[in-house]
C-alpha cells in the first residue's frame, strides 16, 4: 500500500517539477541543456581516464577541467540573466553574455596551455 | 781530334727478354679487383652488348673466373641480338664478339643469315665503320660456326675500297666526305684490312699490302712520346665529336696493328723499341677508373703479347746514344747467380738486323730457365780501321733475370697417424680455391708437400715457402717448408705423450711454441720467389687441434700487441636511453571515445533546436 503511494507520490512530484519547469523561460532552458552537455562531456572523459588510464595526465585534466570551468560558467550565467533574481537585476543580460564569452576565454586560454 | 775524342766509349746494352720473361707483373691483383669493381654489372646484365663484350675480354685477360649467370644473361642477350631481323651489323658485331668469348652456341639458320645480311652490308657499305662492322663480323662468324665457306667475294676490292680512306701521313677518315683523318681510324682500318684478307678466297696482292706497311711505318712516324720513353698516338683535337682521348687511340692502333701482323706473312718491321714504348705507355697508366679505358689498357697489353716471341734483344750504342759501326755481337757466356764458372751456353752469335739496329737471338738457349744469369756478351768491330777509334771493352757482362709461370703439382696434405699409418689424405688445388678442414689430436703428424717444376721442365726451388698457422686467438706460427729430394715436405705437427719428451725435445718445443692451444687453426701457405710469376699466398683451410693441457710451467702466450692506430680509430657508438614510451590504449577504442564525447554536444544542439 505504501510502495504504491510513495510511487504515486514520486510521480506527483515528477509531475509538479515537470509542469514548474516548462514555466521557464527559453533562454534559461538553454542554458540548463549547455551545463548538461558539458557535464556529460566531463563524465565520459573520466569513464575513458578509468578504462583507459591517465597517461596523458594534462590532457585529462584539461579536458575535465575545460567541461567542468565551462559549467560553472554557465551556471553563473544562468544566475545572473534569471529575471527572478532580484539580486542581479541591474545587470544586463547581454552584460552578463559579455562576461561569460571573456571568461569563457580566459579558461580555454589556460587550459590551452596546460593541454600539453 | 776527333779520333782522339772518341778514344773511349763505352758500350750500352739494352737488353729485353719476352718470352718466358714477360713484362705483366705490374698488371696484378689491384687490376683484378678494380676489373670486378668497374664491371659489375646492372641486374645480372650489362646495359649494352659492347659492355659486356669489355667486361667478358677482361675477365678473360685477367684470368678472373666468369660468373656462370654473367655467362648465362650474355648469352641471352646474344641470341635475341643474333636472331633479331631488326639487328645492324654494329650489334651483330658486338654480339659476335661478346659470344667469341662466352661461347654460346648459335644454331647454323641464325649464322647463315647473319653471313648474308652482313655479306649485304659488306657490299653495301660508304664508310670506315660500316667495313669494320660487317668484315669484322664475318671474320668472328668465321671462327665461331663450323661452316667453312665464309668469305668475301671481291676481297681485292673491298680491299681498295677500305684503303680509299686512308691519308698520306698514315692516318685514316672516316668516310669520303669527312676531311679529317685520325689514328683512331687508323687503328680501325688496319683490323678492317686484316679481316679481310683472311677472309679473301684468294691472295691479295702482295703491293697492296706492302702499301699498307709503308702506311703503318709513316703512322709511326707520327706517335707521340713522353719523358719516360712511353710512346702513344693522340688524334688533334679538331672535331670533339670523334675524339677518343690517348688511351682508346693507341689501343686501336694496336688492336689493328696485332690483326694486321696476325694475317700477314711478312714481317711488319716496326722497331722493336716502339712496341715496348706502346707496352710501357699502357703498363704506365696502371689501373684507370673509368671500365673503358680499363678495357682499352688489359685488351692491348693482350694483344702485345700475343705477339711476343722468345728473343733477346741487343742493342749497342756509344755513351752519347749515337749508333755504333757495323759490328758483331757474340753471346760468349752465360753463367747462373749460383754458379760461376760453368757457362751455361755455347758461344754463338747475335743475328744484326739493319732497320732497327739490334742484334737479336732468336730462341734461347734450352739451358736457360728461370732465374737470375750473368750474360756475357762480346763485341767485335768489323772493320779494323774502327778498332782505332772505338774501345770495345773485352767482354760486357750484363745481368739479366728471367721470370716464368712455375707448375705446381702433387699437392696435398696427409695426416698420419703415430704408427705411420696415413689417416687422411687430401689433394689440394694450389691454383685455385682450397678449403681442407681436418681435425688432428696429439700423436699425429700433419705433412704438407707439393713439387714446383720450371716451364723448362726441371725442379724449381723457390725463394720462400713458408707455412702459417694462425690459432683463433691471432697467435701465429710460421714454418719454412724444406726441401728432402725433390718434394717439398713439412713435418709439422707431431704431439707425443709426456713421457717421452726427453726423445724428442724438438717436438716440445713445437709444443711450447704452440702454447698448448686446442682450437682452430688456419692454415696459409706462401710460395714465393723473384722469378715466380704465380707465387702465391693462398689460405689452404684449417686444422682443429686437440693438444694436451698444459703442464704447470707452460709459457703463457704472449699478450697480442695492441694495434697503435686502434686509439685513433672510431669509437663505439653512443647508445642513448629513452623513457620506454607509456603504453596507449587501441586505438578503436580512442576513436569510439571521441564519437561519444561528441554526442553530448549534439544532444545540446538537437535540444536547443527542438526548444525554440
Amino acid at each position: 500500500m505504501g510502495k504504491s503511494s510513495s510511487s504515486k507520490d514520486a510521480q506527483a512530484l515528477f509531475h509538479s517539477l515537470r509542469s514548474a519547469y516548462a514555466a521557464t523561460p527559453v533562454n534559461l532552458k538553454i542554458i540548463d541543456l549547455y551545463v548538461g552537455f558539458a557535464v556529460f562531456t566531463a563524465l565520459i572523459q573520466v569513464v575513458y581516464m578509468a578504462i583507459v588510464g591517465s597517461f596523458p595526465f594534462n590532457s585529462f585534466l584539461s579536458g575535465v577541467l575545460s567541461c567542468v570551468g565551462t559549467a560553472v560558467l554557465a551556471v553563473c550565467l544562468r544566475i545572473q540573466v534569471n529575471k527572478e533574481n532580484k539580486e542581479f537585476k541591474d545587470i544586463a543580460p547581454e552584460r552578463a553574455f559579455a562576461d561569460f564569452v571573456l571568461c569563457n576565454l580566459v579558461l580555454h586560454l589556460v587550459i590551452m596551455n596546460f593541454l600539453g | 781530334m776527333a779520333r782522339s775524342l772518341a778514344g773511349f766509349l763505352v758500350f750500352s746494352l739494352f737488353v729485353s727478354i719476352c718470352g718466358a720473361a714477360s713484362l705483366f707483373q705490374p698488371i696484378s691483383e689491384s687490376h683484378r679487383s678494380a676489373a670486378l669493381e668497374l664491371f659489375t654489372p646492372d641486374h645480372g646484365s650489362f646495359k649494352s652488348l659492347e659492355e659486356t663484350y669489355e667486361a667478358l675480354r677482361t675477365f678473360e685477360v685477367l684470368g678472373i673466373e666468369k660468373k656462370p649467370d654473367l655467362t648465362a644473361s650474355a648469352c641471352r642477350s646474344i641470341s635475341e641480338t643474333l636472331g633479331s631481323p631488326s639487328s645492324t651489323p654494329k650489334d651483330l658485331f658486338y654480339a659476335l664478339k661478346a659470344n667469341s668469348i662466352a661461347k654460346c652456341r648459335i644454331n647454323e639458320k641464325t649464322s647463315e643469315g647473319i653471313i648474308t645480311k652482313l655479306n649485304a652490308a659488306v657490299s653495301g657499305a660508304s664508310s670506315l665503320l660500316d667495313f669494320y662492322y660487317s668484315v669484322g663480323g664475318l671474320v668472328l662468324i668465321k671462327d665461331q660456326t663450323s661452316k667453312a665457306d665464309v668469305h668475301l667475294a671481291d676481297a681485292e676490292g673491298v680491299f681498295r675500297s677500305v684503303k680509299a680512306f686512308s691519308q698520306s701521313d698514315g692516318r685514316w677518315r672516316y668516310s669520303s666526305n669527312n676531311p679529317e683523318s685520325s689514328a683512331f681510324a687508323a687503328g680501325i682500318a688496319l683490323e678492317t684490312l686484316a679481316g679481310i684478307v683472311s677472309l679473301a678466297s684468294s691472295e691479295i696482292d702482295q703491293s697492296l699490302i706492302n702499301t699498307l706497311k709503308n702506311d703503318i711505318s709513316k703512322l709511326f712516324d707520327s706517335i707521340e712520346k713522353y719523358d719516360d720513353g712511353a710512346l702513344y698516338f693522340d688524334d688533334k683535337l679538331v672535331d670533339g665529336r670523334e675524339y677518343q682521348g690517348p688511351l682508346s687511340t693507341t689501343s686501336s692502333v694496336v688492336r689493328g696493328l696485332t690483326a694486321f701482323a696476325a694475317v700477314t706473312a711478312g714481317s711488319l718491321n716496326l722497331p722493336g723499341d716502339k712496341i715496348l714504348g706502346l707496352a710501357k705507355f699502357f703498363l704506365g697508366i696502371e689501373a684507370p677508373g673509368d671500365a673503358k679505358d680499363f678495357f682499352n689498357q688489359i685488351d692491348s697489353l693482350a694483344c702485345l703479347e700475343n705477339n711476343r716471341q722468345e728473343f733477346l734483344l741487343v742493342r749497342v750504342n756509344t755513351v752519347l746514344g749515337s749508333s755504333a759501326p757495323p759490328l758483331t755481337v757474340k753471346l760468349v757466356g752465360a753463367y747462373s747467380s749460383g754458379s760461376k764458372d760453368k757457362s751455361l751456353v755455347e758461344s754463338q752469335e747475335l743475328k744484326f738486323e739493319a732497320g732497327t739496329g739490334v742484334h737479336i737471338l732468336n730462341n734461347l738457349p734450352k739451358t736457360i730457365d728461370v732465374g737470375s744469369y750473368t750474360f756475357v756478351f762480346e763485341i767485335v768491330l768489323h772493320e779494323s780501321e774502327h778498332e782505332k777509334i772505338y774501345v770495345t771493352g773485352s767482354q760486357t757482362k750484363v745481368p739479366i733475370f728471367v721470370t716464368g709461370l712455375i707448375k705446381i703439382e702433387n699437392a696435398e696434405i696427409v695426416l698420419d697417424n703415430d704408427l705411420g699409418n696415413v689417416e687422411a689424405q687430401k689433394k689440394l688445388d694450389l691454383a685455385g680455391q682450397n678449403a681442407v678442414s681436418l681435425s688432428a689430436k696429439h700423436l699425429q703428424k700433419l705433412r704438407l708437400s707439393f713439387q714446383l717444376t720450371t716451364p723448362r721442365g726441371r725442379a724449381f726451388k723457390p725463394h720462400q715457402a713458408l707455412l702459417k698457422l694462425r690459432h683463433e686467438s691471432k697467435i701465429e706460427h710460421i714454418f719454412v717448408v724444406g726441401n728432402p729430394g725433390k718434394q717439398f715436405e713439412i713435418v709439422l705437427v707431431k704431439y707425443l705423450l709426456f713421457h717421452r719428451l726427453s726423445t724428442f725435445l724438438d717436438f716440445l718445443q713445437l709444443v711450447d711454441k704452440f702454447f698448448y692451444l686446442s682450437g682452430r687453426y688456419d692454415i696459409e701457405l706462401t710460395v714465393g720467389d723473384a722469378v715466380m710469376e704465380n707465387s702465391l699466398l693462398q689460405a689452404i683451410g684449417h686444422v682443429e687441434l686437440d693438444l694436451p693441457e698444459p703442464p704447470e710451467k707452460a709459457p703463457r702466450p704472449p699478450a697480442q700487441p695492441v694495434d697503435p692506430y686502434s686509439r685513433y680509430g672510431p669509437k663505439a657508438e653512443i647508445e642513448h636511453i629513452f623513457r620506454a614510451p607509456d603504453k596507449r590504449p587501441p586505438k578503436e577504442l580512442s576513436l569510439a571515445f571521441l564519437g561519444l564525447t561528441i554526442l553530448p554536444l549534439l544532444g545540446f544542439l538537437v535540444g536547443e533546436k527542438s526548444g525554440t
